[in-house]
């Protein structure tokens, strides 16, 4: 294979506009959706930017997510090798061994059982619109609305007091900032895992409605591992959503054709949701696999022990799956996308992230009709630093 | 059509339920699949190829 453009040394996190991938995924797609590129510890892996090539990858148990074989494909994250796994983080974890953590947890995840959290999740929805109209504009809308209503929901799920939020969240943003040094990392892991350890060992006494006491009563988990599981999900159960939220309501404020159709036709919302969860395609980086064993995907022979990063971004955005699909286009069926995975690590809560974001994107915009922006839109705070991205704040008036 | 399930594979992701509920369950237990009509009439079978298609572990075939 001959290389037009010289081969990337780093995966490329500078996004030009707001709502695109980096523009550098976008060239290297078009020359090649599978090819070299240069990891931070020096080793020459993958950089995996097509659909159909990122799909399959992630099919393919092939290709393994474990830690210890891991190759980062950006400096901030060089140390991450070798670190060992907190107990019960089973998305490290490859076949068998995951099977066994998703196997206890699915049936809490299921598409019935999240449709009953619906009143809920309405309820929770409403009392933010009205605290927020009782506070009055100018607001933050991830303060006041983005991030409190998952956080709020996966707390009552697992049964995390809310009250503690503070230091959860906190911990969060230090393991998801990549610019944090490997020191704050462990630190912040070794925070919030002792205090789901605590929490998980009050359970065991005192038991109440919720996932975490459902694993202890279950008595097929340590202790140290439903602390593990507690944090996976805490954490996946509130940031993923919250910067949907935030940025799929920044993304909707710049469309307002596309916004109108959300705030005015109820069939249109599934639809909707699906599609800005492709065009927005909030994994910032990655993920990334190790090849087990000699593959070959989209024409390229990856070598068992090198190293697959993808860009879910790049492949969301490509036209062999979606067409025009650079454009937001809420009546389209963007079924298929990426957003959630693909594989044995599709996304646990993606139904309870889907019912999530029917009810509150709608619910917004029928509250607030003239909710707009309060600062011009290229001086809202974009989270390019963080593996989830989003907006940091987002100030809007109504 | 005949809808094979593996229960096996599946991962409980719930995408088969989203495209179909008529023809797919989830176990109260652990969330793998449940197929309610294993022969569903040709009036589905595009809805049924999409929950194959969408399925993210493999754990679903259809036999013509």
């Amino acid at each position: 294979m001959t290389e037009a453009t010289p081969r990337l040394a780093t995966y490329p996190l500078t996004r030009e506009r707001a709502f695109d991938p980096p523009d550098e995924l976008a060239r290297r797609r078009a020359e090649a959706p599978v090819q070299r590129m240069t990891y931070a510890d020096g080793h020459e892996g993958w950089l995996v930017t097509g659909y159909a090539e990122a799909r399959a990858i992630l099919a393919d148990n092939r290709f393994s997510t474990r830690p210890e074989l891991l190759h980062s494909p950006i400096p901030q994250r060089g140390e991450f090798r070798g670190e060992p796994l907190t107990p019960g983080f089973f998305l490290r974890m490859d076949a068998p061994a995951h099977t066994r953590y998703r196997r206890l947890l699915t049936g809490q995840f299921t598409v019935r059982r999240m449709k009953q959290l619906e009143p809920r999740i309405q309820e929770i929805t409403e009392s933010r619109l009205d605290a927020m109209e009782r506070e009055g504009a100018p607001a933050d809308l991830v303060e006041s609305f983005a991030l409190p209503i998952p956080s709020l929901v996966i707390c009552e799920l697992l049964g995390v007091p809310y009250e503690d939020r503070e230091k959860f969240q906190r911990d969060s943003a230090v393991l998801l900032d990549l610019g944090s040094s490997m020191a704050d990392i462990r630190a912040a892991v070794q925070d919030l895992y002792s205090y789901l350890h605590d929490l998980v060992t009050a359970k065991a006494k005192e038991p109440a409605d919720d996932i975490l006491s459902g694993l202890v009563a279950g008595a097929e988990l340590t202790t140290e591992e439903i602390a593990g599981v507690g944090l996976l999900l805490l954490i996946a159960g509130h940031e993923t959503t919250a910067n949907m939220l935030g940025l799929g309501t920044f993304a909707l404020l710049t469309n307002p054709d596309q916004l109108a159709v959300v705030r005015d036709d109820p069939a249109a919302v599934e639809n909707a949701v699906e599609e800005l969860l492709r065009y927005l395609s909030i994994v910032h980086i990655g993920p990334t696999r190790t090849a087990l064993e000699d593959v070959e995907v989209g024409g390229a022979l990856i070598r068992a022990g090198e190293a697959v990063t993808l860009s879910i971004g790049a492949a969301n955005r490509d036209a062999g799956r979606f067409e025009g699909g650079d454009v937001l286009d809420v009546s389209r069926s963007a079924h298929g996308h990426l957003s959630f995975g693909h594989g044995i690590h599709q996304c646990l809560g993606q139904q309870l992230a889907r019912i999530e974001m029917r009810i509150a994107y709608p619910a917004l915009l029928r509250r607030f009709p003239n909710l707009r922006l309060a600062v011009p839109a290229r001086e809202v705070p974009l989270r390019s630093n963080m593996a989830i991205y989003g907006v940091h704040r987002l100030p809007v008036l109504w | 059509m005949k809808i094979k399930a593996d229960t096996g594979r599946c991962i409980g992701a719930g995408m088969c339920v989203l495209t179909l509920p008529q023809v797919f369950d989830q176990s109260e237990d652990d969330g793998t699949v449940v197929v309610l009509d294993a022969e569903p009439s040709a009036d589905v079978a595009p809805a049924v190829n999409r929950a194959v298609q969408l399925c993210p572990s493999g754990a679903l075939s259809v036999e013509e």
